[in-house]
């Protein structure tokens, strides 16, 4: 799986500090293995939004405040956001397992406390991943995101941990071969 | 430049002289652990998507059966078995059954598998527990897990370290929770974000392993990458018959470099709680003081070792849990209810009317026993009280230690333990 260059999609907008049992109350971590039923109930634990999941068309954006993802190291988490149909998640800033799994798993993640500022419910997005661009149609604003480091980038475009690891396991098998 | 104790445990796994904050790293890890719904993913990832065969030192590999175990239903059965089929499969030598166990975060250090010196990870976020005993040991994802199972190595961001230091003791009553939970609310859910917080200071010196291990627990809540504290006397003796390897101490260096040094009083800090829904809601205790109750919950990896529950039996000793309260009691280990029961504290417990439980993480992630409905108040010893954490999202959690949380059951509203109990034996102040 590679990254799209450009995702365009209705923004869902969330507050600060939205916890990974917020995100997907752990009585859901029975299913671990099954993303589009963890998607079904994704956000289900934030007061207010328990048929959130039920909403989202395929590809919408979703927008956090600052610490998405605290709590718990489940990657459900991010699993279930993406089983729900969202293509990327912007916040003024991550959690860091959150931010690892997400990355891990390939899956588009952005920084950006402009957009997490201005950015409305319903809002029109479109996000430019290759120049970290956010533009938002309704405001007719732009958003700058912040620029994460070679090997998170290189990750991200690889597909995430797995074809990386696969790659590494290679390598180890043919130098083991070559020694004979 | 000096190195901070987790930038000298970084460099090492990474097999460089140094590394700075913000250093991207590839580090060798040394011990690695995964339960019940962190293993069936990674064991998945590992073998069918990284197309990994076996585990790079089965050895140095943890697996418990803690957080929906003994199974809670059919589906967390199944999640069991696949966590008891994969071990077994990858020989993993420390596998802990239901029974034999319990929560991870107290079953590794109890048994000398996490040790000073090393580089510790493990696919839950409380892992940061480890800390205490002198380690860099970190919460990861199960693709993460998956790719350290695969390679014995994971990638690290190495992370600005803030300095927490405590002067003079604490005061009667008040314990290492009640001063963790006291500087994440100063300091917020996200003040320590993806940094390493280095506790040191006085009041550390004149607590015991059990009461540390409380503390680096919860620098999660703080948004912390880790928690970590220097090697001692008492780090030196909890180790004495239970390091399962040789190992090797580290020390920060005098010039080692910190974002912020914090520097706190523990003898100005007051017994309280974390109020709904958050862990940095801190008051003071007597804020809270007469907030009616419908469940105790005196368990987890934070506060349930047997430390906590020689306190918890001290203050129930000869009272009766109050009529509209249900107090149910859960050891975070096998070897901590053995303990428990050699001692005779679970005869206190049950004359109590409490519910005493099987070693599990249970209620304090909403699992099982104790989950609460809609609008119930429980205060908790345990850790976090997001909303949702313990079942209902309008379910309002505190948290406490334990001998507040046993007072309060008896009184059946937040109450100062001293109001049931006039000293805290010695030894267990």
């Amino acid at each position: 799986m590679t990254l799209p260059k450009v995702v365009r999609g209705r923004a869902w907008k969330f507050g600060d500090n939205i916890d990974t049992d917020q995100v997907i109350p752990a009585k859901y971590a029975i299913y671990s293995l099954d993303e589009k039923e963890l998607g079904k109930h994704a956000m289900e634990g934030v007061p207010g939004r328990d048929t959130w999941a039920s909403q989202v068309t395929e590809g919408d954006i979703m927008v956090g405040g600052s610490n998405f993802g605290c709590g718990s190291s489940r990657e459900i988490a991010p699993v279930a956001i993406r089983g729900a149909g969202i293509s990327l998640v912007i916040a003024d800033s991550f959690a860091r397992i959150f931010f690892r799994n997400a990355i891990n798993m390939g899956y588009p993640i952005l920084q950006s406390p402009q957009a997490s500022e201005a950015v409305e419910d319903g809002d029109e997005l479109e996000v430019d991943l290759e120049h970290g661009i956010i533009r938002n149609f309704t405001k007719g604003d732009e958003y700058r995101c912040e620029a994460f480091p070679q090997f998170m980038n290189e990750l991200l475009r690889m597909g995430g941990l797995v074809p990386w690891v696969r790659k590494q396991l290679e390598e180890r098998r043919r130098m083991a071969a070559s020694r004979g | 430049m000096g190195m901070t104790m987790t930038e000298k445990i970084l460099a090492r796994g990474a097999g460089r002289e140094s590394v700075r904050p913000g250093d991207l790293v590839l580090a060798k890890v040394d011990f690695a652990m995964g339960h019940d719904l962190t293993i069936p993913p990674a064991g998945k990832i590992m073998r069918e998507q990284m197309g990994a065969e076996k585990i790079w030192d089965p050895d140095r590999v943890a697996v418990t059966q803690d957080h929906f175990q003994p199974a809670k239903d059919a589906a967390s059965a199944t999640l069991g078995r696949l966590t008891r089929e994969f071990s077994h499969q990858m020989g993993v030598k420390w596998y802990f059954e239901v029974g034999q166990g319990g929560i991870c975060h107290t079953v590794l250090p109890e048994n000398g598998l996490v040790l000073p010196g090393e580089l510790v990870v493990g696919a839950d976020s409380h892992s940061c527990t480890y800390g205490a005993l002198n380690n860099f040991a970190t919460g990861i994802g199960s693709t993460d897990l998956a790719c350290v199972f695969a390679l014995g190595e994971l990638w690290f961001r190495v992370p600005e370290s803030l300095k927490f230091i405590y002067h003079n003791r604490l005061k009667e009553w008040v314990e290492a929770k009640d001063l963790i939970l006291y500087v994440i609310g100063q300091i917020g859910v996200d003040g320590a974000r993806s940094k390493a917080m280095e506790h040191t200071g006085e009041a550390l010196r004149h607590i015991d392993m059990e009461a540390r291990l409380t503390m680096t627990n919860m620098a999660i809540e703080a948004g912390a990458k880790n928690g970590i504290m220097e090697f001692d006397q008492v780090t030196k003796q909890y180790l004495d018959g239970r390091a399962k390897r040789p190992y090797t101490p580290v020390t920060s260096d005098p010039d080692s470099e910190y974002e912020k040094v914090f520097e706190f009083d523990a003898e100005k800090v007051e017994l309280g709680v974390a109020k709904p829904m958050s862990p940095d809601n801190y008051a003071p205790l007597s804020e809270v003081a007469g907030t009616r109750l419908d469940q105790v919950f005196i368990g987890s990896c934070t506060n349930s070792r047997i430390t906590d529950l020689r306190r918890a039996a001290a203050v129930l000793e000869g009272h009766k849990v109050a009529p509209g309260v249900r107090l149910i009691i859960t050891p975070s280990s096998h070897q901590v209810a053995i303990q428990a029961e050699k001692e005779g504290l679970i005869g206190t417990f049950l004359a109590a009317g409490a519910a005493w439980t099987t070693a599990t993480c249970g209620a304090c992630l909403g699992g099982h026993m104790g989950v609460l409905g809609e609008g119930e108040v429980c205060l908790s010893t345990t850790n976090r009280n997001f909303p949702g954490r313990m079942g209902h999202p309008k379910a309002m959690v505190y948290l406490s230690n334990p001998a507040v949380a046993a007072a309060s059951a008896v009184a059946g509203v937040i109450t100062h333990p001293s109001e049931v109990l006039e000293k805290m034996p010695a030894g267990l102040a």
